[in-house]
């Protein structure tokens, strides 16, 4: 098994770390580097659990190998508070109730996230299409949906 | 009904009080059991798996894969001789002489990494001779079926279960009421049908995990994804011979259980594991694959109705048999099919009925619990039997429900009466949201637009006295911290818990905490997070825990303010006096007690409260007739309607409306019950539209999220509704029964109906996939 040495930026830290080629980002995250709140549910790029932002972009992280991941910026669901203070999206996913067992969650904010970065004011639809690859047992959704739609409000509101 | 004293205006019962858990499960901080960390000693665990649905183990040869550098451990059957099984013990932990199903654990492995383990299960060699395997529940029913277990009437068996040694009856549950053969020709309309509703599993988002150590003195700690620690410290101790003293389970957070984390599955096999390898915690993670199939899976069902109701609408007779198809063990799908017989009569009142539930075992995958237990199989063939039956009689659906439904005091399929029930208003709320009656233009020339409506009951499923105990200790600020062995899978019960204790002891919810993870060594016992029973069961020892805290509380400061205890109370946290207008905070007390007034010495000490519940009044059921005196501790009841369209050209069903009304006898926390309603709505809707674990030959073909799809965020209902009634339950805690499964018993059936009114066709079975619900229309002439 070949190694190889990387440094990514996660969570706004700045890491080295050594993989072997077969570890996925999802592993190096969870194993290396301690961050459990990317959770694994399918280990195939199918439910989403796994989901961060990666150059901003959300992927599933076990389908990357985190050899492929040298230079890059990676957001967990642990980098979402500042500090001490929930972001708008978690506040929201409190208020609206949109948490039940909380596996699916850290993809979900994650998924959100991307979305608000890029469309800050979206509909319904395209909310629904931005988590359609995050699966969820529990909330049939409805909560989870309304949440992202007030934290929208939210930013929209703090940034007029 | 216990009705703790309301303290004041203070009391978090029945308030929308944030869920305890949330902030740690948004930040990523929850820990789920993958995600405790156990160091460089850890070692991954593989299982090696029959490909064959039936056949005899001629041989196992391990030496290969025990030579592989990394492997530290082989196990097979041979090391582990003990039967486990909740209700029947008919499963070894790893088989033994016989396998039953594809996925039938042979053999465990115990690696450096997992890796290594795979690579040692492909150098495990098993001998087989394939048998012929038992595919069809009604087949292996009959005396033709070859014999899956000889030893059926040796197994241990609990005292309400039925087994028919010789046969592959694993449980026959009998009805036995009124005269039914004499009452067919009263009928004025019969309605007779055959169902058939397939196997579907429960899909958390997390897979099942279990991490297990065996410390060289022979103690064992389990930590695992788990609905169920003490039922297996229980059973796995019994299992392995050891005393349950020497059994310690751990269970974090759960990310999902649905029912398939309850008793034992994998747990077993990693503990049997790392009882070879001592020191070192061994962990288990099922790949989402093997979840799909060595997972407990909701049992397949086959289903005969025969259903008669007199020319003014009233239901005179009844006859079903149902068929489960348990799967290769039935350790805990027996009480499927006895929970399926005692509700057989679905929420009516019906004088003559005669039901035959038998669990037959098959070479599928094991069934076992899931959200509904035996209740959406079963209402999703009865609801849509009434809808054809008020059909024939030319009466309307819901009419046909008001005037048959169980109201208090009806006489129930087991020959008690019904306890105070809203289902009636359920019926009202449900049918008038959904604009019952009233048909709205389809929103295409393509398309049909339908209603539905359906009724459900269900009775927690559990043996007659499954306990509950709970504890509470104040800190030194006055905060309270509530012990339970309960676990919190989603529905939100520790929240609940925490509005319970700081109701009944008269503290803020605010300063409640709950005392986890669940651990059973210092945990209080709990029989298992099942049958929709923690907020009731446990419900009532936290306030029997809470009350006997606010005992001790009140003694010592009524005798250090030598006033009567009725003059006291706890409110926000301080003892006050009504009399005498004084107040003492709980921090000045509950730890260092209270000095007496001479200065001479103290009073009080650390407040520790205790508390239990166990229902005493379950009685046995005639195993003849089903016939007794109570057959279950209640019923929780409630309705479903969807409205939805039909498109003529694909199939597609797109469901525009949901609308559940349920009676909870007491929400304590209205938006987590509404939020139950809402997901167990989605879940329901995912089984009737999409869901099915497609067998052949004993082999399943669909096992990943892309082969087996539940519903997304685009399928969700973009409007649901939920409706809370409350007809208090007599021994509920503020009159609280429970809700977390019954939300999705009436979905299946409200979509079919509503399909038929959409479209006028009625199919066999769910999933009602657009390819099915197309093809259905060709052959009925809709479409050409």
């Amino acid at each position: 098994m070949a190694f190889h040495k990387i440094n990514i930026t996660v969570n706004g830290a700045q890491e080295q770390v050594v993989v072997p080629s077969n570890m996925t980002l999802m592993q190096m995250l969870r194993e290396s580097l301690a961050l459990t709140g990317t959770k694994n549910g399918c280990s195939a790029g199918e439910c989403g659990a796994c989901t961060a932002l990666m150059n901003g972009e959300p992927v599933n992280t076990c389908m990357v190998l985190a050899a492929e991941c040298d230079g890059v910026e990676i957001v967990t669901v642990e980098g979402l508070a500042d500090d001490n203070r929930l972001s708008p999206l978690q506040e929201a996913m409190l208020a609206t109730g949109g948490v039940q067992c909380g596996f699916c969650t850290p993809g979900v904010l994650i998924s959100s996230r991307a979305l608000l970065d890029r469309n800050p004011n979206p509909s319904e639809d395209e909310i629904r299409e931005a988590l359609v690859g995050n699966l969820c047992r529990c909330t049939g959704y409805v909560r989870i949906i309304e949440a992202v739609k007030a934290a929208a409000r939210t930013q929209v509101a703090a940034s007029a | 009904m216990v009705e703790p004293k309301v303290q004041g205006n203070i009391s978090p019962v029945g308030e929308n009080k944030p869920r305890i858990d949330a902030r740690e499960k948004v930040t990523g901080a929850a820990v789920y059991a993958d995600d405790i960390q156990f160091g460089n000693g850890l070692l991954h665990a593989r299982i090696k798996r029959s490909p064959h649905p039936h056949a005899l183990i001629k041989k196992i040869d391990v030496t290969k894969a025990r030579a592989l550098p990394g492997v530290k451990a082989v196990v097979t059957g041979e090391d582990f001789p003990g039967y486990i099984g909740l209700y029947l013990q008919d499963r070894y932990i790893f088989c033994r002489d016989r396998v039953r199903y594809v996925g039938d654990p042979v053999a465990g492995v115990a690696a450096s990494s997992v890796e290594i383990a795979e690579q040692a299960l492909d150098l495990i060699e098993v001998e087989y001779e394939l048998l012929p395997p038992v595919l069809d529940p009604e087949f292996g029913a009959g005396a033709e079926a070859p014999l899956l277990h000889p030893d059926l009437g040796k197994y241990v068996v609990a005292n309400f279960i039925f087994p028919q040694a010789g046969t592959n009856i694993s449980n026959h549950f009998k009805i036995r009421k009124g005269d039914v053969d004499g009452a067919w020709e009263q009928c004025a309309a019969v309605v007779e049908r055959k169902y058939r509703i397939p196997h579907i599993q429960h899909v958390p988002i997390e897979t099942h995990v279990a991490i297990a150590k065996v410390e060289v003195t022979g103690e064992i700690t389990l930590w695992g994804s788990s609905q169920s620690p003490f039922a297996q410290r229980n059973l796995i101790a019994q299992s392995m011979g050891i005393s349950q003293s020497k059994m310690r389970v751990i269970a974090p957070f759960v990310g999902g259980g649905f029912g398939c984390k309850a008793g034992v599955s994998m747990e077993a096999l990693a503990v049997a594991i790392a009882t070879k390898v001592k020191g070192h915690p061994v962990k288990l993670v099922l790949t989402r694959e093997e979840e799909f199939y060595t997972a407990f899976v909701r049992q397949g069902l086959v289903a005969y109705f025969k259903i008669g109701c007199d020319a003014q609408g009233r239901l005179l007779a009844m006859e079903n048999k149902f068929y489960w198809d348990g799967g290769a063990y039935t350790e805990y799908g027996v009480n499927v099919t006895r929970a399926s017989g005692y509700s057989s009569s679905g929420p009516y009142e019906v004088p003559n009925i005669k039901t035959d539930s038998c669990c037959v075992y098959t070479n599928h995958p094991v069934g076992g619990p899931m959200r509904g237990f035996g209740m959406p199989e079963m209402h999703a063939g009865l609801e849509q039997c009434i809808d054809e039956l008020a059909l024939q009689i030319k009466m309307d659906a819901v009419d046909f429900r008001r005037l048959n439904c169980l109201k208090t005091g009806s006489s129930l399929v087991t020959g008690s009466r019904m306890h105070p029930t809203g289902l009636p208003q359920c019926i009202e709320k449900a049918a008038d949201a959904i604009g019952w009656g009233r048909k709205a233009p389809a929103s295409a020339p393509n398309k049909r637009r339908g209603k539905g409506l359906a009724l459900m009951w269900k009775a927690p499923a559990m043996p007659p006295n499954a306990g509950s105990s709970a504890w509470v200790e104040l800190a030194e600020d006055g905060s309270l911290n509530v012990g339970v062995g309960g676990q919190d899978l989603g529905q939100g019960v520790f929240t609940v818990a925490a509005q319970m204790a700081a109701a009944a002891l008269g503290v803020p919810y605010e300063s409640v905490r709950v005392a986890i993870p669940v651990d059973t060594r210092y945990s209080p016992y709990e029989w298992q997070t099942v049958a929709s029973r923690l907020t009731w069961s446990m419900g009532n020892a936290i306030v029997n825990a809470a009350k006997d805290a606010r005992r001790q509380i009140l003694e010592t400061v009524s005798a250090a303010w030598e006033e009567p205890i009725e003059n006291l109370d706890i409110v926000n946290g301080v003892v006050i006096s009504f009399k005498s207008e004084k107040e003492v905070p709980l921090k000045n007390l509950v730890i260092y007690g209270l000095p007496k007034p001479d200065g001479q010495g103290w009073r009080g000490g650390p407040i520790v409260g205790r508390g239990n519940f166990m229902p005493t009044y379950v009685t046995g059921l005639d195993p003849e007739t089903g016939q007794g005196e109570r057959a279950v501790v209640h019923y929780t009841t409630g309705a479903q309607a969807v409205e939805l369209e039909v498109d003529l050209e694909t199939g597609r069903i797109d469901i525009l409306r949901g609308v559940s009304a349920f009676d909870v006898g007491k929400a304590i926390n209205p938006e987590l019950v509404k939020a139950q309603m809402e997901g167990g709505f989605v879940q329901g809707m995912s089984s009737a539209l999409f869901e099915s674990l497609q067998l052949k030959g004993g082999v399943l073909q669909n096992p990943s999220f892309v082969d087996y799809r539940i519903a997304t965020s685009t399928d969700a209902p973009k409007d649901l509704e939920a409706f809370i009634v409350e007809v208090p339950q007599d021994d509920g805690p503020w009159g609280a029964r429970g809700i977390g499964e019954h939300s999705m018993v009436p979905t299946i059936p409200a979509i079919a109906n509503a399909i038929y009114d959409a479209v006028g066709i009625r199919l066999d079975g769910p999933p009602f996939t657009a390819e099915k619900v197309y093809l259905a229309m060709l052959d009925a002439g809709i479409v050409k």
